[in-house]
């Protein structure tokens, strides 16, 4: 009952290079971004929220939607990477890392803003008044002071990655071993009638997404309790 | 040495408009009503906040104007605020010696051990800094800053977050620090006493302007000075300590001028001493029978009619010191005082300072 196949496994290899790939680059995209929102109000960063929070609120397809005309061999993007000699992006994994990036972005920034506000801004200029360059006071104050925060972040980026479904049916399709994630094979084992391959697959989601929002809520709680 | 600073500065609610020149010798308490601008003003010789045509100059160094921006962190100012500040990641000692690693070693003057047997806090440095009281937290914030070997010191209010056991425990560190780093100084304060305990000079700011800048002295011979608040006018004396005598007392001054104190500290130290107006009395002859032992021979310089029950006399010690006496003006009439009179102060009490 519990094998899988190895189309399953592809499909989880997949999953799992396209959920950490894009964690990591969120947490490079994410930081600075989260960092300028609580740094003040101005229109430009309540514009920047908005824009954030977009992913939260649109259907998936029209997401997908966009970015398959964006990167497709006909959008902007990708005539660009055509002219060097590359690849355009649509129905490919750099394509849809593309996309989840984009799709997951407020489950990075949203976490790490909500930190760095609770934080403050007095233990930077303490920081600073004691001699520290402002990646020195990255590194020795607010990362060690923000970790549930980034734990948060890091986490729920992943899994709503591997929950990701619409933007990557748009601009991927169902190619086995490139952008057949497991939420469209499980589609692609349902359509087909195969039940139990769904099954199989939709039991270890549920139970992987259940372990992570564990995961998330004892951070977050004790995110709350170290901040004195 | 001065620190220059030419700023103005608009928010919704109020405006700060400086111009001074500040001597870098001392220290200097920049005095005022909560929501007078003394923080933001203390802010932009920090760098901390950013206003454009701010111009900041400490000695020759240029720390901001037009394009030129010295961070805080190239300032090399210690910073101690209002309320707890310590990085609460770090035990005391990791909070002592974060600002010490990152100082040049060229730079460095003062060093940890020293600095924690300064401020008692030897017992304590393997401690997370969360279990520390009030008193102790403000403590590691002074070591700390300290030992960055800072050019300026910056305090933003230090005590006013403290309960009074706690203020009591931290002043003499505080007035030890003043006097033995030979760092300048600047201090944010609205509580009087602070400012005649510690400060040589005080500006006075009011709805983000500075008022004046003059001498701690100075501005107590005033007889409407606003460091008077709290306990009516109060006069500073200053002398060497005499040898204790075999009650256990000791002179403070010249002969001529001597009060008697309890103290611990060595022969020929200048202490300071505050005296309120209210706990002088006047006498024509000297009075044998009585209990007061500080009976002065005083001339009176000025009487000022403070409202209908009081009058301020200031008086003129034999060695030149100012100092105060609150008289009913029935006394004063009583006693026929008047400018030049010769006569005998009576004081009750006297606080020691440092």
């Amino acid at each position: 009952m519990f094998e899988l196949g190895p189309q399953d496994w592809q499909a989880i290899t997949v999953t799992l290079r396209l959920c950490l790939y894009t964690t990591v680059i969120l947490l490079f995209i994410a930081t600075p971004l989260a960092w300028w929102l609580s740094s003040g109000r101005s229109p430009g960063r309540v514009a920047l929220q908005a824009v954030v929070a977009l992913p939260l609120v649109l259907p998936p397809t029209v997401l997908g939607f966009y970015l398959l005309i964006v990167l497709g061999p006909r959008g902007p993007v990708g005539e660009a990477l055509e002219a060097i000699g590359l690849n355009h992006l649509a129905f490919s994994f750099g394509g849809i890392l593309v996309g989840s990036v984009l799709y997951s972005l407020p489950f990075a920034v949203q976490p790490l803003h909500q930190a760095f506000s609770n934080l403050g801004r007095r233990p930077v200029e303490v920081a600073s008044s004691l001699g520290a360059g402002a990646l020195d006071r990255f590194f020795t104050v607010t990362l060690p002071l923000t970790r549930g925060g980034f734990v948060v972040a890091a986490t729920l980026t992943f899994a709503h990655t591997l929950g990701e479904f619409g933007v990557i049916l748009m601009l991927g399709g169902s190619i086995p071993g490139e952008t057949r994630v497991l939420s469209v094979l499980i589609y692609d084992h349902t359509e087909a009638m195969n039940y139990d391959g769904a099954h199989r697959l939709s039991l270890l989601l549920l139970l992987f997404s259940f372990f992570t929002l564990f995961i998330v809520y004892t951070f977050s709680r004790r995110a709350e309790i170290a901040r004195i | 040495m001065t620190l220059r600073l030419r700023a103005s500065l608009t928010r919704r609610d109020f405006q700060l408009s400086i111009d001074i020149t500040l001597p870098l010798e001392g220290v200097s308490a920049l005095f005022g009503p909560s929501g007078s601008g003394k923080t933001t003003l203390l802010r932009i010789i920090a760098g901390l906040e950013r206003t454009r045509d701010a111009q900041v100059y400490f000695g020759d160094q240029c720390w901001q104007h037009g394009r030129v921006f010295v961070p805080l962190h190239r300032r090399r100012i210690g910073l101690v605020f209002q309320e707890h500040s310590l990085l609460p990641h770090l035990s005391v000692h990791g909070n002592l010696a974060y600002g010490y690693n990152r100082t040049p070693t060229a730079e460095r003057r003062l060093h940890l051990p020293e600095v924690a047997e300064m401020l008692g806090l030897t017992e304590l440095l393997a401690r997370p800094v969360d279990q520390l009281s009030g008193g102790e937290r403000q403590r590691v914030s002074l070591g700390r800053a300290l030992l960055i070997s800072p050019q300026l010191l910056l305090l933003d209010e230090p005590l006013s977050a403290l309960d009074t056991a706690s203020r009591r425990e931290i002043m003499p560190f505080l007035a030890r620090m003043a006097e033995q780093s030979s760092v300048p100084i600047i201090m944010v304060s609205h509580a009087p006493d602070e400012v005649t305990r510690l400060a040589d000079r005080v500006a006075f700011i009011r709805a983000g302007t500075i008022e004046r800048i003059e001498s701690l002295r100075a501005t107590l011979s005033r007889p409407d000075s606003p460091l008077f608040e709290d306990n009516g006018a109060t006069s500073l004396l200053e002398g060497e300590l005499g040898p204790v005598n075999r009650h256990g007392l000791r002179p403070l001054g010249l002969p001529a001028a001597q009060l008697w104190v309890y103290s611990d500290e060595p022969v020929g130290k200048r202490l300071r001493l505050r005296v309120l107006a209210r706990d002088v009395s006047l006498a024509l002859a000297l009075p044998q029978q009585i209990s007061i032992q500080n009976q002065l021979a005083v001339t009176i310089a000025t009487i000022t009619r403070l409202d209908e029950q009081r009058c301020l006399v200031a008086c003129h010690m034999a060695d030149g010191q100012l100092l105060l006496s609150e008289v009913t003006p029935w006394s004063a009439e009583r006693l026929g005082l008047q400018p030049g009179l010769k006569l005998y102060a009576l004081v009750k009490s006297v606080a020691l300072l440092l």
